[in-house]
């Protein structure tokens, strides 16, 4: 199966939707500034709300009755709620960090080690 | 015809145990301090004596008056074969001892309502002292006293009704108790309660007799039932009289040809011919053989279980043939004896004697009441209830038991001088005259000397009663001159001592206080058996029984002339002496004229009978015709045969040498030792010819063997009371120093082991469980504590690579 040569469908959304979750992955464990972990966290959180928003499409399903419908995008928005919600809480734990340690890389941030 | 005279005589004998019930759980409540006890006792007691009464009356008049009546009421229990049944047994025996125990019980109840009153307010017991030195001061016992006098009479009349022979153990134990009840009444009292225990412990000696014969009989015979019971569907059970006394078959060849009881047919055997139908039987019932004492087949074949097991058929044939060589002729003898034993030790029989005398420390009413109707005359009874069971080599035994103890306690009455004791001692010469009749074969004589001495000697207690009431002491050495103080007492007492030792006028009139009839009968009866064998031993008993009849007289009289006559010895004593209150006269009164008419012949044609109306009542139920001796053991030995004549032969027959008959002379004899007696008392206590105390100084070795009660009670001590002390104290030691140290030094092992033991199980297995889990604990958080690094980054990776795994492994590790 070559993807390229198909008509946009499910495959596809899935692919970039793994591809945006891979990077935030690798962003995440490479990126020692905290905003740039951050960032992997959204990148990570919105590939997986690609893969809901296709599961719950119509369009993009071949057989609409497996889909999950409007669940999908219910789940999409309440994930990005969530993430809004994780980003403040995380970026004033930044902040504070930022205010006691001078700095913003995350591998300063040891103290809890055991 | 059903009879009404069970369901009287079960009346009778029922409404002592109501008045006890009663008493038990209201007594204290009854009138003021419990006085209204004594009414319901009363009642009880005087509503029987009316129904007896009434019985003894229809039982005389009625046809079948002759026919033991026997039935069973209630079955108790049934263990396989085992029946223990609550039934009756009447025949006239019954019914006399009924209205005899009722009528005294009744008159001592009376009695006793003046003698204790005593103890309606609290009484101080001076004979108590405690501790700090003061008398001991506790409520009165008076409802208490009546309760246990309505038991003992209701266990009593017990004996008497009891249908079979378990019943009658039954009840026998329940006058034990009672009696063990009533000499510890002043429980307080040491010497009291030693007395309770002698006399309970003593019974028992003979009860374990009593009940090794009753193993014999039911083992070999399977029933325990004196009578034949017929069951609903007509089916009769032979009893125990039936069985060793069969009907037909094997009467004794001698009498063989005589016995007209075919014409009985399947009645009783237990009648004479007196009792048959047939015009001529009625006319003279002496001299008709009662079926003859046979081995039964039961007993046969438990002897002879060696040969049935030996394949020999156990058929009536072979069994006649076992007979004849006397098997089973032991267990008979040893079933006799055993009853006898059980006898021996109620009626205080040689070497059972000794409880009687101590029985004394009861209150004096009581003393009257185990003395004459209940308690001994329970032993005698049975005796004379078992006298068709008892094979003449038993009633050897029975007749030297009876002469020792006759002879015994005749002697040791004359130094006594608690006036208790020596009327104690009297009782037990008079049972040893009973025993001693029965033994010589003279069932009539034994248990008319039963009735009239019940009435006399009753008499005679509470008449002594009546004097420690008025002086407050036992000993005769503080009395004296009491005639004038208390007239009534004394005449009364007079007649009993009258009464006791038989005075009466022999040969022409033949008339006199009842004591002479039964005592003459006796003395005839042994005379009879003396004459019939040619056995030193046999006229020896004769002889010695004629002497107790001599002592008797004396030491009646010396107690009767050192209580009332002479000067008094204790003034101060004499000042209070009073005659006792009427309810204490009343009853002497009443007794006073059954102990002189009692056995005296009546011209009505009471009984159908010409001599006494009570003497022909017995004669008419009398079991045993004759004895004669074919007994194996006596045959062995070459001893010549015993013959136990019949009580007919001691009207009737004649002394050869002397050419006179029986009667008379034992008659002559009976009063002439009387009357030497009566002599040599007025003699030493009222003439004063004498000075008893130079005859004591003469005659001192004697003088204190006798006082020494022959040294009875110091040779139990040693033989007995010693070395079971000190096999007590053998085994007590053993236990506390063997037996409890071993335990002691196991426990304390066993302690010492399990401290150990316990204390590595813990440290080892349950501590290092725990510890081992704690320690691993440690150590898995120790290496983990390395993968916490605190690099965020670091943990990002381990998810990745961990959910990437875990994806692999759901799709390649479970998927298959």
């Amino acid at each position: 199966m070559w993807l390229l040569t198909e008509p946009v469908g499910l495959s596809h959304y899935l692919i970039v939707g793994a591809i945006m979750f891979v990077s935030g992955a690798v962003c995440m464990a490479t990126k020692r500034n905290a905003l740039g972990v951050l960032m992997g966290i959204e990148l990570v959180l919105n590939g997986a709300n690609i893969n809901f928003v296709a599961f719950g499409s119509d369009f993009l399903s071949r057989n609409p009755s497996y889909g999950i419908g409007l669940d999908g995008q219910v789940i999409a928005i309440f994930v990005i709620v969530l993430a809004a919600a994780e980003a403040a809480v995380a970026l004033a734990i930044v902040l504070n960090f930022y205010n006691n340690y001078s700095t913003v890389d995350v591998d300063q941030a040891d103290e809890l080690k055991g | 015809m059903e009879s009404s005279i069970p369901i009287l005589l079960g009346a009778a004998w029922l409404l002592p145990l109501v008045s006890f019930a009663l008493i038990l759980f209201f007594g204290p409540r009854m009138g003021k301090a419990g006085k209204g006890a004594s009414y319901v006792a009363i009642g009880a007691i005087l509503t029987g004596f009316v129904l007896s009464l009434i019985a003894l009356i229809q039982w005389s008049q009625a046809p079948e008056g002759q026919r033991p009546l026997t039935d069973n009421w209630y079955t108790l229990a049934e263990f396989g074969s085992l029946q223990l049944t609550i039934g009756y047994y009447i025949d006239t025996l019954t019914v006399i001892m009924f209205t005899m125990v009722t009528l005294i019980a009744s008159c001592i109840h009376f009695y006793a309502v003046g003698y204790m009153h005593e103890e309606l307010h609290d009484v101080t017991d001076h004979e108590v002292t405690l501790s700090d030195g003061s008398h001991l001061t506790r409520p009165g016992r008076f409802h208490r006293f009546f309760q246990y006098l309505s038991l003992f009479c209701f266990s009593m009349l017990g004996i008497v009704i009891s249908g079979n022979i378990a019943m009658t153990f039954v009840f026998w134990e329940l006058v034990g108790i009672c009696s063990y009840f009533l000499i510890g009444f002043y429980i307080e009292r040491k010497s009291a309660s030693t007395a309770a225990n002698k006399a309970f412990i003593v019974n028992r000696v003979g009860d374990m007799g009593m009940i090794i014969g009753l193993m014999v009989l039911f083992t070999t015979l399977g029933t325990f039932n004196f009578g034949d019971i017929e069951d609903s569907e007509g089916n009769k059970t032979a009893g125990i009289f039936a069985q060793v006394r069969p009907e037909t078959g094997h009467a004794d060849e001698k009498h063989g040809g005589e016995s007209d009881h075919a014409a009985v047919g399947n009645q009783q055997f237990i009648l004479t011919g007196g009792g048959a139908p047939s015009g001529e039987g009625s006319e003279d019932h002496h001299g008709h053989a009662a079926p003859a004492l046979i081995v039964p087949d039961g007993m046969v074949k438990a002897a002879a279980r060696d040969r049935i097991a030996a394949g020999e058929e156990p058929n009536e044939a072979n069994i006649e043939k076992w007979r004849g060589e006397g098997l089973g002729h032991g267990l008979l003898i040893v079933a006799g004896l055993g009853i006898f034993c059980g006898c021996m030790g109620k009626s205080a029989q040689f070497p059972l004697h000794v409880w009687l005398p101590d029985a004394m420390e009861g209150p004096t009413p009581v003393s009257a009441l185990v003395h004459s109707a209940t308690m001994v005359a329970a032993g005698v009874f049975l005796a004379g209830r078992f006298y068709p069971v008892f094979t003449v080599e038993v009633l050897l035994v029975i007749a030297v038991i009876g002469c020792i103890t006759l002879f015994m306690a005749a002697t040791i009455a004359i130094t006594a001088t608690d006036i208790k004791r020596v009327l104690a001692y009297s009782t037990l010469s008079q049972l040893g005259y009973m025993m001693f009749a029965l033994g010589v074969g003279g069932w009539v004589a034994g248990m008319l000397h039963l009735i009239t001495h019940a009435f006399f000697k009753s008499l005679l207690f509470m008449c002594s009663g009546s004097v420690i009431h008025a002086v407050h002491s036992n000993e005769m050495t503080d009395m004296g001159g009491l005639l004038k103080k208390m007239p009534i007492t004394a005449w009364t007492m007079f007649i009993g001592c009258l009464a006791i030792i038989g005075a009466g006028v022999p040969l022409v009139l033949n008339l006199g206080f009842s004591g002479f009839y039964s005592k003459d009968a006796i003395l005839a009866q042994a005379l009879s058996f003396a004459t019939q064998s040619d056995n030193g031993i046999y006229r020896l008993m004769f002889f010695v029984a004629a002497a107790g009849a001599s002592i008797t007289a004396f030491y009646m009289f010396r107690l009767w002339f050192m209580t009332f006559l002479g000067k008094p010895r204790d003034e101060h004593r004499y000042e209070h002496a009073h005659e006792s209150p009427k309810v204490m006269t009343y009853p002497l009164l009443v007794l006073s004229f059954f102990a002189i008419f009692v056995a005296t012949p009546s011209f009505t044609d009471f009984f159908n009978n010409s001599s006494a109306p009570l003497t022909g009542a017995l004669e008419e139920v009398h079991p045993v015709g004759s004895h004669t001796a074919h007994s194996p053991l006596l045959a062995a030995k070459g001893e010549p045969a015993m013959i136990i004549p019949p009580e007919h032969e001691s009207h009737v027959g004649m002394i050869e040498s002397m050419g006179m008959s029986i009667h008379a002379v034992a008659g002559v004899i009976a009063i002439s030792t009387a009357m030497g007696g009566l002599l040599l008392a007025c003699c030493l206590y009222w003439w004063k010819v004498i000075n008893p105390a130079e005859v004591r100084d003469m005659f001192k070795p004697i003088y204190r063997f006798l006082l020494g009660k022959w040294w009875f009670d110091e040779l139990y001590d040693k033989t007995f009371v010693k070395p079971t002390f000190f096999l007590s104290r053998l085994i007590a030691g053993t236990d506390k120093n063997i037996i409890d140290r071993l335990i002691d030094n196991i426990a304390a092992g066993t302690r010492w082991f399990c401290t150990g033991f316990d204390t590595w199980i813990d440290r080892l297995f349950v501590d290092g469980l725990v510890n081992w889990v704690a320690r691993k604990t440690y150590a898995v958080g120790l290496a983990l504590r390395a993968v916490q690094t605190g690099k965020i980054r670091q943990y990002i990776v381990l998810i990745v690579v961990c959910t990437v795994a875990l994806f692999l492994l759901a799709t390649f590790g479970f998927a298959g």
